[in-house]
């Protein structure tokens, strides 16, 4: 017991679980929103539920609330059913919804006063809570400002903010990042990553970009019509999904003629190629051996107008696994 | 009172004060039910002092200015009755939609409280609000009253003003519940406002007609026939809040009321023609105000199962 408490503190690995997901499926009548759910979320992680529109995302952290009843299973957050007891797991538990929403006719400080005061915070604390965290989230300056006025960065800031007051273990955030600019989300992003570094709190966030959530999380989980794919880091997943060939190198060379390309795909690792266009193909390999075909190309007498060699990352996953989906 | 409710009922109350919709409903109804109670007021002054050797005590002055027209504006009591659903429905229609619509609503159930904490507030400010305008509204009108008479009402006014007071606050309670029942069916607040306007005009407007058509008061026939007849006629109109309500304020603030049914001739003989103590005419409404509580109550309840089963996913779209 003592050996993995320490281990906890150490961050490697991380082996606490918070989150127990055991054989979760919720029906809407004929429609299954989740599928015999299995999750497991490690103390200190910042974990990525990844998946397209309608996969059962918010249904799945509904679930871990208490605020939707599984059809079947449990959903276990630190150690407390969430279905039995959600007002515990409430304590506990900061949740940012999708869309979060403020009253308007109050100021932003006046909102996070109001929740502080619901999770029991004494006045005193509150206040101080209130104004220690509106610093943290860059909100000082408007936080006398009715929260009808703020944009939609803003709220989501606030939002942030207002999941914080309870001093939770850990925060859930549904689809955080949508209808931020860029600029917005990197910010808030890298604010969500200070949090679980400085805090040690739990992160699990819900998202369909992969970009953002390639970003930050420590492991994703790709979830895909109520089922879920795979689960572990960004690399693990390339790894396992692409394990014939993790590599994919963009070649631009002229002349590249069918010569060439032969001689290319003969070259050790190469898995297999397509021609994008006359002048140019995309290899896909076991290893990154650029300069192997740079050498071919030059014996072949052809130029080499560009090299490009990438590892597979979410894009690649995301169109293996939700692109070909949506179609169906 | 759980921790959680008492916050919400706090914030509740705070916006219902702060809110323009509220503001200019109470400013109409005091302003219409005071110039009707005003002009009344003059009118039966000039009355009292032409008769003054009458004596005060018997006339009830006070009970009479809230009940008497002079023929240009609808007495007080009739302003009230007839507004008081409105403050209602507009305190209520949209209480559970606007925070599903606003998202506010997932958040606030994010927190550790309970969901019926939510309806309860909702329901609870309203009714604590109106219950204490509708208290000002009469002792600003009694004050109004001595004004103007220049004598102070008996304690038996003040105690039949007190109570129809408390029964319009709730007769307003059950429209509360109807509201709060629309504001969870309904997602947009527009249409839940246009069905309470409906359930309004046709509960204070149409159904009274639509009794007359179905259970007519039969004019002639035996007396049993007749009886039997009334007896349909008056179940089928207590159905309907706004009767209940008629019937209790009625005869709170007309004592010389002695019966709400019938009365055969039988009955009437040997009647001394004086008021009903307080009591008596309390007896009288009983059954109005317990059905009041229970039109309240079991609409209120429809809500809470309502929402407790709801599905709280955000709409808005």
């Amino acid at each position: 017991m003592q050996e993995t408490t320490q281990q906890t503190q150490l961050d490697s690995p991380p082996s606490t679980p918070v989150i127990q997901l055991a054989n979760v499926s919720k029906r809407y009548g004929f429609k299954t929103a989740v599928d015999h759910l299995n999750l497991t979320i490690y103390e200190g992680e910042v974990f990525g539920l990844l998946g397209p529109n309608g996969a059962g995302k918010t249904t799945t952290i509904l679930m871990l609330l208490g605020l939707v009843e599984p059809t079947e299973g449990q959903a276990y957050v630190l150690g407390i059913d969430a279905t039995r007891n959600p007002l515990k797991v409430k304590e506990r538990v900061g949740y940012l919804p999708d869309d979060v929403g403020f009253y308007e006719d109050l100021t932003g400080r006046e909102n996070l006063l109001l929740t502080a005061r619901l999770n029991g915070l004494t006045e005193e604390e509150a206040a101080q809570a209130v104004d220690q965290l509106l610093k943290r989230v860059g909100l000082e300056a408007a936080a006398d400002q009715k929260a009808g006025t703020y944009s939609r960065g803003m709220r989501q800031r606030l939002g942030l903010a207002d999941t914080l007051i309870k001093r939770p273990k850990i925060i859930i955030l549904d689809e955080p990042t949508l209808g931020i600019d860029p600029e917005g989300v990197r910010d808030f992003l890298a604010l969500i990553r200070t949090l679980s570094q400085e805090e040690g709190i739990t992160v699990l966030l819900s998202s369909h970009h992969l970009h953002q959530v390639q970003a930050i999380c420590d492991r994703v989980g790709l979830f895909i019509d109520g089922r879920l794919l795979a689960v572990g880091t960004i690399a693990d997943l390339a790894q396992k999904l692409f394990k014939d060939a993790p590599y994919q190198l963009k070649v631009e060379a002229e002349p590249l003629g069918d010569e060439l390309l032969a001689n290319l795909m003969q070259l050790p690792g190469i898995a297999s190629a397509e021609r994008i266009s006359p002048t140019s193909v995309r290899l896909l390999a076991r290893e990154n051996n650029a300069p192997d075909i740079a050498e071919t190309i030059f014996k072949n007498g052809s130029k080499l107008y560009a090299l490009e060699s990438s590892q597979f990352g979410l894009d690649e996953i995301y169109h293996r696994f939700f692109a070909g989906r949506e179609g169906t | 009172m759980s921790r959680a409710l008492s916050i919400l009922l706090k914030k509740e109350i705070a916006d219902h004060i702060h809110s323009w919709r509220f503001n200019i409903l109470i400013a109409l109804i005091a302003l219409t039910a005071t110039a009707s109670m005003v002009t009344v007021a003059q009118t039966i002054r000039d009355v009292l002092s032409k008769a003054a050797n009458q004596p005060f005590g018997e006339t009830f002055v006070f009970l009479q200015m809230l009940t008497a027209s002079n023929g240009r504006l609808p007495s007080f009591l009739a302003f009230v009755s007839f507004l008081a659903p409105l403050l209602g429905i507009a305190m209520t229609f949209d209480a559970i939609s606007s925070e599903r619509q606003k998202g506010t609503l997932l958040r606030l159930l994010a927190q550790p409280l309970y969901r019926d904490d939510i309806i309860l507030a909702k329901w609870l400010s309203s009714l604590l609000v109106i219950t204490v305008f509708f208290l000002a509204l009469g002792f600003f009108v009694i004050g109004l009253g001595m004004f103007i008479f220049g004598l102070p009402p008996s304690f038996e006014e003040v105690l039949r003003i007190v109570v129809f007071l408390l029964v319009t606050a709730l007769y307003v309670a059950v429209w509360m519940s109807l509201g709060v029942l629309f504001s969870l069916i309904f997602r947009q607040g527009a249409t839940s406002v246009l069905a309470l306007l409906a359930m309004w005009l046709t509960l204070t407007l149409f159904y009274p007609m639509i009794v007359d058509v179905i259970a007519p008061v039969k004019q002639s026939g035996t007396s049993e026939e007749i009886l039997q007849s009334i007896a349909w006629h008056q179940g089928l109109s207590r159905l309907s809040p706004a009767t209940l309500y008629d019937e209790a304020t009625t005869t709170l603030l007309t004592p010389s009321v002695r019966a709400l049914g019938p009365l055969s001739l039988e009955q009437l003989v040997g009647a001394i023609p004086a008021p009903l103590p307080f009591t008596e005419s309390l007896l009288l409404i009983w059954p109005q105000i317990v059905g009041l509580i229970a039109m309240s109550v079991i609409l209120f309840g429809l809500s809470f199962t309502l929402f407790m089963r709801q599905d709280i996913r955000s709409t808005r779209a």
